[in-house]
């Protein structure tokens, strides 16, 4: 237990000391909010859909959390390149134990930047619909971070390069972020894209958060909720067994 | 008759069908400072690796401390300590953090691993940079806290892979002179790589040469000399391994890059 405890404070000290970092994961989504919140809210407003914000923020928050992850696999690819694994990976502590801890760190990161984003939108302007569910919601958040952590994890543990992950980034995290429900709703999305953001897990993501905090969905939340169950126990397996063939 | 704390036996380690270590076996006496001695890419870091739980041998039997490395990975951990070739610690951490950590790992209790910590902090003189960042230490400085860090779960054997490379000649002496004080005063074995003939001939008691993935010849520096009649371990080790350039991009190599020339074969 102390082990994991250790690995996750590991994790957290980085975070809080790393100002940069700390910044730089939180600048793309407050200018996303900012863009496109205030620049095509107006135009959303003029097609009689309502507030913007109110629709945006859900996906803001995912995508915070979603750029987190990759944050998190990059930290993870950092201690492949750099060594520090090395020294985990002799340690008499199985490998399950190093992962869970260092992924708890990693959640624990992505629920923070979720909730401070979560309280910036409130001063642009978010309102909840029923602050009774931001409790709720606040679980949802846990559970998409634990699940996107995972993956994260589970990248990095397959790539062994930068330019690997990077590419894998942009193949993998963005699509995951535009073609899901982020961004638009998806009742007025051509065919074929609805075919594709109903596919993507981050759809259900969103849209449960979205539930929860505007009282608007596309799904029932129960689908939601099974769909990101789901995806996290892919998830968990997808890192455990990655993270147990790394060979230095 | 002395005891043996490591013993390989008819090991070998092959990556697809590139062979990097062939059958090899040696062994090393208790409290002994043992030279690991071979042109790059011959099969040291492959053999290490095998030593330290990082690579499975494909065949043959390595123990370990009384320890099967392949079987009893967890109690072959404890009693090891291993400083790598490349650097491993925690550059955004604190050197006193970064000890903490491994005691955790290793599973000391509270109330002895601050005490042990601060003794080989002590021994490495760097107990008043205790709380510095890793980012601000200089090559040498990490060097040092990774040999304290090694030793912090009191382990049998210590493997330095390379310890001295990229050091100046002042940290080298110094901390040739920590790891013979080791030796002296705890009865730790040592286990060590170098590029460096001299410090071989200076430290160690006993010497292994592999070439090509096998052992060429093992024995004392004079014993070394003897069989090859030449006057220094530099002229033995020539006369052993030749005098041509090894390329490090062939058959024989290290582990890191044997993954990628295996990665590569599987794409084409």
């Amino acid at each position: 237990m102390e082990v994991i405890y250790a690995l996750w404070l590991r994790q957290v000290r980085r975070y809080t000391r790393s100002g940069s970092r700390i910044i730089g994961t939180l600048g793309q989504p407050l200018l996303l909010m900012l863009a496109l919140g205030y620049g095509i809210g107006a135009i959303y407003q003029k097609a009689g859909e309502g507030d913007y914000l109110q629709f945006l923020v859900p996906g803001i928050i995912t995508q915070t959390v979603l750029l987190s992850a990759v944050f998190w696999g990059i930290i993870i690819l950092q201690d492949k390149r750099f060594g520090f694994l090395s020294e985990l990976l002799v340690a008499p502590v199985s490998r399950i134990r190093i992962l869970l801890g260092s992924t708890l760190g990693g959640t624990t990161i992505s629920v923070a930047q979720g909730l401070i984003i979560f309280g910036l939108s409130l001063i642009f302007g978010f309102e909840p619909s029923n602050w009774l569910l931001v409790g709720p919601a606040f679980l949802v958040l846990v559970l998409m971070s634990m699940a996107l952590s995972s993956f994260g994890a589970g990248v990095a543990s397959m790539v062994d390069d930068f330019q690997g992950f990077q590419s894998i980034n942009n193949l993998l995290i963005l699509p995951l972020f535009f073609l899901s429900s982020a961004l638009y709703p998806l009742d007025t999305v051509p065919a074929a894209l609805k075919v594709v953001t109903t596919l993507n897990p981050v759809t259900y993501m969103v849209d449960a958060l979205r539930n929860l905090l505007t009282g608007v969905s596309h799904f029932p939340l129960t689908t939601d909720l099974a769909v990101m169950t789901i995806t996290f126990v892919a998830c968990v397996v997808f890192a455990v067994n990655r993270f147990n063939r790394i060979q230095m | 008759m002395e005891q043996e704390i490591i013993s390989a036996k008819g090991v070998s380690k092959r990556f697809g069908d590139i062979v990097a270590v062939n059958d090899i076996s040696f062994s090393v006496k208790k409290g002994e400072i043992f030279a690991f001695l071979g042109p790059n890419g011959a099969g040291k870091s492959t053999t290490i690796k095998m030593l330290t739980t990082m690579l499975r041998p494909t065949e043959g039997k390595l123990m370990l401390a009384g320890h099967d490395v392949a079987k009893e990975r967890d109690s072959a951990r404890k009693a090891f300590g291993i400083v790598f070739q490349d650097p491993t610690l925690d550059e955004e951490l604190s050197a006193y953090e970064n000890m903490e950590l491994h005691a955790i790992l290793y599973g000391m209790p509270k109330n002895t691993r601050r005490i042990k910590i601060e003794e080989l902090m002590k021994l490495v003189e760097l107990w008043d940079r205790k709380d510095s960042m890793i980012k601000t230490y200089s090559g040498g400085m990490r060097r040092r806290l990774e040999i304290a860090r090694g030793l912090v779960h009191e382990p049998k054997v210590l493997f330095l892979d390379e310890p001295t490379l990229g050091l100046d000649t002042q940290t080298r002496n110094l901390m040739w002179e920590y790891v013979k004080r080791l030796s002296d005063e705890k009865g730790m074995t040592i286990f060590f790589t170098t590029h460096y003939l001299d410090e071989a001939e200076a430290v160690a008691e006993r010497i292994a040469i592999i070439d090509n993935g096998s052992i060429v010849a093992h024995g004392t520096t004079t014993s070394l000399c003897k069989q090859t009649k030449t006057s220094s371990l530099e002229d033995a080790y020539l006369s052993l391994t030749g005098k041509t350039i090894r390329d490090e991009s062939g058959a024989s190599n290290n582990g890191l890059n044997f993954k990628t020339s295996q990665r590569n074969r599987n794409l084409k």
